[in-house]
Order: structure tokens, then sequence, then C-alpha cells
């Protein structure tokens, strides 16, 4: 039988390498985080605290704004809300695999950004490694790198010298990956298709900034109301 | 600055407990040791492959195909990651190519 400490750092070992293009993504996009924040006049603390506690990159530069602005607390938490509903559709999809009980559980459901997500949900976790701990690892690796380039960048902001231009595509070719290896596998393509078809439309209609509640009722209301071409969604061949 | 310090961490709470409303709903609304709805099944099963569509969208949301660059640098880039993949299957490959070719076409081209 294996130790606890054998299990944990089997998936540690298995986990680092699917995060690799987030610690790319991740470390660029919260050092600019904390250059951002350090350029307004705040002191580190605040992008370390706000990486640690609220953990979503779209809220927190958005957060910056709201900090400058006159208080208003209900907006800010209402435009919270509205931003991030998207978490909403991954919980629903990640109702079974985060079903662990504990902090291990409560940390994953904690931690769960876009990129943690879509590795969490997606990955081929061999049979001899712990689902749960690899997913635990996944997730507090990413968040490791978010918390500690907010802080950094908070720190020296002044003081790096970017010529890295570019690099927060590695997340997008991330997602970009992720999607070709769900069609790859899936028997049908409806939800992909609907996924895909739904959220470019609504962009084109309502704009980069109010897109996603859009395309989530649309999602949502036919996948409710035709649940036949569904039905295989998501079922591997 | 405007706000006091303990404006800036009221301000601060609510987006964090916003957020982790947002996050931590679907599963106090269906917890494990309950029979999760039929309907809430399905949706389990369905939604997945669109929210990955829909993060793909998500990604791409700032490309402006009118001004600037007019996305080439983004098309090129996205062509060369789903060729490489379908090439090879290899993820971290895929995904550092693209993203060399894409930093390369940004800071040197566009």
């Amino acid at each position: 039988m294996e130790t606890t400490k054998e299990t944990a750092i089997k998936a540690l070992k298995a986990a680092f390498p699917q995060t690799i293009p987030i610690m790319a993504g991740y470390v660029f996009l919260s050092i600019a985080y904390g250059v951002y924040m350090n350029a307004f006049g705040f002191n580190f603390l605040y992008p370390m605290f706000m990486s640690m506690l609220i953990y979503a990159g779209t809220v927190q530069f958005v957060a910056v704004g709201l900090l400058m602005a006159v208080f208003d607390p209900l907006n800010a938490f209402f435009l919270t809300l509205m931003i991030n509903a998207r978490y909403l559709f991954y919980g629903i999809s990640m109702l079974n695999k985060y079903r662990i009980n504990g902090l291990k559980g409560a940390f994953l459901v904690f931690g769960m950004s876009d990129e943690t997500f879509s590795i969490n949900l997606t990955a081929d976790i061999p049979e001899d490694i712990d689902e749960g701990w690899f997913m635990f690892f996944v997730t507090i690796l990413n968040y490791t790198y978010w918390v500690s380039g907010s802080i950094l960048g908070g720190l020296f902001g002044e003081l790096i010298e970017f010529n890295t231009k570019g690099l927060e595509f590695a997340m997008t070719a991330m997602f970009i990956v992720i999607f070709l290896e769900q069609w790859l596998k899936e028997k049908s393509h409806s939800s992909s298709l609907l996924g895909l078809g739904v959220s470019a439309s609504c962009l084109i209609i309502f704009g980069s900034d109010n897109f996603i509640i859009p395309s989530m009722i649309v999602i949502l209301l036919i996948l409710t109301l035709k649940k036949e071409p569904f039905m295989k969604a998501g079922e591997t061949k | 600055m405007t706000m006091t310090a303990g404006q800036h961490v009221i301000i601060i709470a609510l987006v964090a407990v916003g957020t982790m409303i947002t996050r931590f709903l679907p599963f106090i609304l269906f917890p494990a040791n309950k029979p999760t709805p039929k309907y809430i099944q399905y949706l389990g099963k369905a939604l997945p492959p669109a929210s990955l569509g829909l993060l793909v969208v998500y990604a791409l949301k700032d490309v402006n195909v009118l001004q600037g660059s007019h996305g080439i640098p983004e098309l090129i880039a996205v062509i060369l990651v789903l060729a490489v993949h379908l090439w090879k299957r290899q993820m971290l490959l895929s995904i550092a190519i693209g993203t060399v070719c894409y930093m390369v076409l940004v800071q040197a081209f566009f």
C-alpha cells in the first residue's frame, strides 16, 4: 500500500506539467496586475490580498477601478456577480468531480478559475494517480502562480523590463487545445458547437463587455427546450 | 484617492464574497447527500462542452477585426495551434509553438 505522502507526490508529478502553460500566462498576467495597481499608487498588499481572496483575474482588474471611484458597495457586488456568472456553469459541470469532503473539496471550489476548471474537467488522469490529489495540485499550483506574480508585480513593478508582449496568448492557446481535444474525443459535437456558436453570436451582438450573460441564458434555453440532441454531449468515444 | 482604507476593505470583501457565491452556489444548492434533480444531472453532462466553447470565445473576445492588426496575428496563431495539435497531439508543444509564433508576430510584424 502506498502512503498518503507517496500518493500525493505521484499526483503532484502528474499535475505539474499540465499547469506549465498556466504558469506562463498567470505569472505574466499577475505581474502585470501588480504593476498596474502599483502604478495607481496602491501598496503591494492590495494586489497580494486581492489575488489571495478574490482569485479571479477579470474582476480583479475591474475592482481597481471600483477602488478609485466613488464608494458604491452594491454596484461592486452586483458587477462581480455578473462578471463571474460563468462560474455557475463550471460548478454545475463539476458537481460530480468536485464532490470531495473537507477542506480539499472546498479548496477545489474556491480555486475554480477558468484555467483550473478546464484542466480538471478534461485531463486524462492515469489510473494509478489519485484524482482528488491531482485536481488539488492543479488548483493549488495555479493559485500559487497567480498570488506570487501579484506580489512580485506590486513590489518590483517599475524595475521589471518587459519584452513579453503576447505571452498571455499561452492561455488562449490552451483553451483552444482543450476545446480541440474535447472535440476529437466526443461522440456528438452538439454541445461544443452550441457553446461556440451562441457565444460568438452574442459577442458580435452585445460586444466584449456584455456578451457572457446573454450567452449563458441562450445556451441554457436551448439546452432546456431541446434536450434530445444534447443527451450524448459529454460522452466520449 | 477618495475612499478610506476601511471602504477599500469593504469593496474588496464584497468582490471576494460575490466571486465565491458564483463558485460555491451550485455545490450548496445540490449537496452530495441529496439526490440531484434529473434536469441538473442532464445539465451537468450537456454543459461542459458548451462551457469550453464559451471559454474559447471569451479568450478571443478582445480581438478587433475592424481595427489595428485586424486579428491577423490571432488568426495565424490559432490556425498554427490547431495544425500542430492535430499533427502531434502534444498539448504543451501546441501551446508553446502557438505562443512563440504569436509573440513574434505582435512584437516584430504588427
